[in-house]
């Protein structure tokens, strides 16, 4: 195996796309190193992407933010305005394994690792977020939701890196919350995780809203039925149940030891209604 | 494939050392640089046996390739006693009897002592959650948080 740390994206991207064997990006390596150690992949070369500046960024761009995809889960907690402006994606990246894990893992790995179950993956589709992708043809845009197309099977082309995302401006009084459910308190994948991400009027309704599942089914999922059913709300009763029917309504999920494909739609339901509560009361204070 | 040629800073000492790519920095430690404090538990991130900070940063040296630890500056169990002077996570560990195989210990240690430097005065809950990383098949848990909490008191002079 070959170990390549170039410090532009240019460089790693020629090294990747002119690799005849297995090429894999490295980051964090909480996924990769864990695969390589147990014979699931054998790269012929690794390309380590932390030495790439723009990667390991998080600027202010266009009223939002610009987040390196190789920025760390402890690095997003740290951040000045990030924790505040986006506490929804934060918490949803800090679940992500332990305090070791958190110096080391990363977004754009939880994303291009492609398991159903990434817990930062809703929170970035409930965002509305756009990754740039940086490839042998230049530069390209796509939305979170489009990247991750199958259990390990994503959009990216050979060669072709995530090396940001872009967290959209939004107006005042808008929030956002993730929530995932996992047997235990930390340390565990998610059984159903789900984001929501929201914007009231000086009323209280809600004028903006993006729903998005993780876990219940081949891809993480954005529900816009669900969006639907809290757009012009106050998220009352009958709104919050609406919500629940559509969160429930998308859910395609496995049967597996974590849990049955009754209890995963249920809980779907119940997390797209809890985490839209808490969007809610955060974005009163936004 | 040639070697690496990997120089680094640890424990305050410069060091180099020959490393193959896919080495991790827990094998380069033990096996390249005999410091066999670190210890590996499971090799996949679950345990924290391994743990070590680099650059100021606890992570799993298992989670890390050796040539990543090129011109980085890491910390290990080994540098956590002044000489024979013990750290005072070290002495309350051994006064609450919070280790019994000892295997977990140096991963225990190192990332309370992450913890201590960031929240000097850390609630029950939050050095529950930190730790959740570091497994211990003995000792139940219970001693390592409290020898933690009053490390944490008797470094704050309370
Ligand atoms: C103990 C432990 C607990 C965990 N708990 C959780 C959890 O609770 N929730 C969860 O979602 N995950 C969890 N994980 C999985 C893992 O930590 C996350 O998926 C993490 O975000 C991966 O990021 P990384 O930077 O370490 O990725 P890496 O391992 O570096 O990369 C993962 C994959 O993505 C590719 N890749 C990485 N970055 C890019 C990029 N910018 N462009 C293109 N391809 C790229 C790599 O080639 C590789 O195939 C856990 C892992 C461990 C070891
Ligand atoms: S050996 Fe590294 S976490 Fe277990
Ligand atoms: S003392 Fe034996 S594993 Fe912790």
């Amino acid at each position: 195996m070959r170990y390549e740390a170039p410090d532009t994206i240019d460089a790693a991207v020629k090294l990747l796309a002119g690799e005849a064997g297995l090429a894999r990006v490295l980051a964090g390596g909480t996924d990769l190193l864990v695969q390589m150690r147990s014979d699931v992949v054998s790269p012929d070369l690794v390309v380590d992407i932390k030495k790439i500046s723009e990667l390991r960024q998080v600027k202010e761009e266009a009223g939002g933010f610009r987040v390196g995809a190789a920025v760390t889960g402890a690095e997003l907690k740290e951040h000045a305005k990030l924790p505040k402006a986006w506490p929804g994606l934060v918490e949803a990246a800090n679940l992500i394994g332990s305090t070791q894990v958190q110096g080391r893992a990363t977004m754009g790995g939880n994303l291009c690792n492609g398991s159903p179950a990434a817990d930062s993956v809703p929170g970035l589709i409930a965002a509305g977020a756009t990754a740039t992708l940086v490839g042998p043809n230049g530069r390209r845009d796509l939305k979170v939701e489009d990247i991750m197309l199958a259990p390990r099977k994503l959009a990216l082309t050979k060669g072709e890196i995530v090396a940001s995302f872009l967290l959209p401006a939004r107006p005042a009084r808008s929030s956002d919350a993730y929530l995932r459910f996992i047997p235990r308190t930390e340390m565990d994948i998610a059984v159903v995780g789900c984001g929501v991400s929201l914007t009231l009027d000086p009323s209280g309704t809600c004028t903006a809203a993006r729903v998005s599942l993780g876990a219940v089914a081949a891809r993480p999922l954005l529900v816009e039925d669900a969006a639907k059913a809290i757009i012009g709300t106050k998220l009352n009763h009958a709104a919050l149940a609406k919500l629940e029917a559509a969160a429930r309504a998308a859910c395609k999920p496995i049967d597996d030891k974590r849990g049955t494909v009754e209890f995963r739609i249920d809980v779907a339901g119940v997390l797209a209604r809890r985490a839209a509560l808490i969007a809610q009361e955060r974005a009163r204070k936004a | 494939m040639a070697k690496h040629h990997v120089s680094a800073t640890v424990n305050g000492d410069a060091v180099e050392f020959l490393c193959e790519s896919e080495q991790t920095l827990l094998d380069c430690l033990r096996d390249e640089l005999d410091l066999t404090g670190a210890k590996e538990g499971c090799s996949s991130g679950d345990c924290g046996a391994c743990s070590v900070m680099v650059d100021g940063r606890l992570v799993c040296s298992c989670l890390v390739l050796g040539v990543e630890a090129s011109g980085k500056s890491i910390e290990t169990i080994e540098g956590l006693s002044d000489g024979e002077k013990l750290h005072p996570l070290q002495q309350k560990f051994l006064e609450h009897a919070a280790l019994q195989c000892g295997i977990c210990t140096p991963g225990f240690l190192v990332a309370s002592k992450a913890l201590l430097e960031k929240h000097p005065n850390p609630t029950e809950t939050e050095i529950r959650y930190w730790l959740a990383g570091n497994l211990c098949r003995c000792t139940g848990y219970d001693k390592i948080i409290r020898a933690v909490i009053d490390a944490a008191a008797e470094m704050r002079g309370a």
